[in-house]
């Protein structure tokens, strides 16, 4: 489905601030697949995420989604083949537009010049219904009124309203109080395995790491350092995890905001 | 207070009011400072007056509307493909717009429209020996501004609309709806000096004269009146803040007919838009920096004074 051959990207090169954030990296996901990633800090997760959606074109390598290479697609054509999340609950969805005009841009159906149909609203309203948050009934309030949950759900919502080819998941529920993450996750889940939508997610809950999904990488130095899946996969502890991280990196796994259990 | 005088504040009120939709459309819901205002404003105005002294009054509008379009694109082209920011983009075509103007005013920097036909004296013609032949620019300027509101606010609530609207609000959110912020930048800039185009080409019409300066301080005085109608008005549907909008027009022409009235200069004007300009935009900053100007105040003097005492 993702086929990541050889990517890399380095930032301020020539300066004394060069980083380079990926280096010579490559990634193939089957059709279906669940990847979890974890990683120190600045291992280029989200790195690895923005080069895949386009937010900046990478250096060197290439990038095929469903066997288009879309290396040189800017980002909003990208857009129409991938959902994204990010921690920050406010980044995916318009504040002073209301519930339903944001989804309405998300749907993305109809010419330019066509309008929200009552038929629209009803399909609104039963997709918010299955959030489980009474969306449903404030589809007229402007998104600036909404709690960070709220507002992450309904960024979910919009990014599988069309189902899409890719989902990434760059810690989105890290922002939100642990009832409200637990929700979102369901709402994750109950998503991905209903369209089958191939997944990469950054987390920070080793354990969630291990449970969510059926493949774990990772990453640190802009590379990947440890690939398991399968039974192999199943088999492993969080203490395994670690060791099997020190043994990949060759240090230990440093990311301040790791939980452990 | 005589009734031609607030007659007189409704013309202007309504016509300059077309620039302030247009700053709606483009400093409200796309957040880019339009700083060309002033020139495309003279432009529609030039372009105008020149179609309807060729004999064609009705086709001076879609003129001036267009001239705007042009002049709103690159403006547009500029800051979304050129990497010239967007103030610095606005400030670099009103400039050249300055000598465009000139040439198409036929290398004058005034035009006379006396004895032109223009909307107004056809309306006038239209109107006579009716009870509304006092009020025919008044008519006018309502058609045009009521025909505005109305297709702005249709246009605001299509995809196109909410796309540029949304571009405004969270350019993100737009590209991850597989949309482009540069095109809908460029629609939102053309759409708006169409209507600033208009606004300058109903105004030399209506005062039957073109100036270079026309324009002038355009920018300031729509953003001023932009500012009172979402003071009076606030947050609500868009025809609501597209009418307040109309309305904060009005009113900033009222206020200022009024001070004419008890002897302000009229070169005043100018002052009085960038004062109010600035109490709307600084207002809210300054109430909220408020608590701790005070903070820091009373706390000095309570040091000084505990100073003086050891």
């Amino acid at each position: 489905m993702l086929t990541l051959s050889h990517i890399s990207k380095t930032f301020n090169p020539g300066t004394v601030n060069e980083k380079k954030a990926i280096t010579d990296l490559s990634l193939y996901l089957e059709p279906g697949d669940f990847v979890t990633i974890i990683g120190s800090n600045g291992a280029g997760k989200s790195t690895l995420f923005n080069a895949i959606a386009g937010s900046f074109y990478t250096d060197s390598g290439s990038i095929l989604l469903d066997g288009k290479d879309i290396t040189f697609q800017p980002e909003f054509r990208r857009a129409k083949m991938m959902g994204r999340l990010f921690q920050d609950p406010m980044r995916g969805s318009a504040p002073g537009m209301t519930i339903e005009e944001n989804l309405a841009l998300a749907a993305g159906s109809g010419g330019w010049f066509s309008r929200i149909t009552r038929r629209d609203k009803e399909r609104f309203r039963e997709q918010l219904a299955l959030l489980d948050m009474g969306l449903e009934d404030r589809m007229r309030q402007p998104v600036g009124l909404l709690s960070g949950g709220q507002r992450q759900a309904l960024t979910l919502l919009m990014a599988t309203m069309v189902p899409p080819k890719l989902l990434l998941l760059d810690e989105h529920t890290a922002a939100l109080d642990p009832a409200t993450a637990e929700k979102v996750l369901e709402i994750t889940k109950s998503v991905v395995e209903e369209h089958h939508i191939t997944t990469l997610m950054v987390t920070h809950n080793m354990h969630q790491a291990l449970e969510l999904g059926n493949r774990t990488l990772m990453m640190d130095g802009g590379n990947i350092v440890f690939d398991v899946a399968g039974e192999e996969r199943d088999a492993l502890t969080v203490d395994d995890l670690l060791a099997k991280f020190r043994q990949g990196a060759g240090k230990e796994l440093d990311n301040d905001r790791i939980l452990l259990s | 207070m005589d009734l031609a005088l607030v007659q007189t504040a409704l013309e202007l009120g309504l016509i300059c009011s077309l620039t302030v939709l247009a700053l709606f459309l483009s400093y409200s819901m796309l957040n880019v400072c339009d700083l060309s205002t002033d020139g495309c404003f003279t432009l529609g105005a030039a372009v105008g007056a020149v179609v309807a002294i060729s004999g064609h009054p009705l086709l001076s509008l879609p003129a001036a509307m267009l001239a705007g379009v042009c002049s709103g694109f690159v403006t547009a082209i500029l800051q979304t493909k050129m990497g010239v920011d967007s103030l610095l983009a606005g400030i670099i075509v009103n400039t050249g717009l300055y000598s465009i103007n000139i040439a198409i005013m036929g290398g004058s920097s005034l035009l006379n429209l006396n004895k032109t036909d223009t909307v107004f004296t056809m309306a006038k013609d239209a109107l006579e020996n009716t009870p509304f032949a006092g009020q025919y620019k008044l008519l006018v300027a309502a058609v045009a501004v009521i025909l505005v509101v109305v297709l702005l606010t249709l246009f605001l609530a299509t995809r196109l609309g909410l796309s540029i609207r949304a571009t405004g609000d969270n350019p993100d959110m737009v590209r991850s709806s597989s949309i482009n912020p540069a095109f809908t930048t460029i629609v939102g800039l053309c759409v708006a000096n169409a209507f600033t185009g208009l606004s300058g080409c109903l105004l030399a019409q209506s005062q039957k004269s073109v100036d270079i300066n026309i324009g002038t301080g355009m920018v300031t005085i729509a953003l001023a009146s932009l500012l009172i109608g979402r003071t009076i008005m606030g947050r609500g549907s868009i025809l609501f803040r597209a009418v307040g909008v109309v309305a904060g027009a009005f009113l900033f022409r009222l206020v200022y007919t009024i001070a004419l009235r008890f002897d302000m200069p009229a070169f005043m004007l100018k002052l009085v838009s960038s004062v109010i300009v600035v109490l709307a935009i600084s207002g809210p900053y300054l109430k909220k920096q408020w608590p701790l100007l005070r903070r820091r105040f009373l706390g000095a003097k309570a040091r000084k004074g505990g100073g003086s005492e050891c």
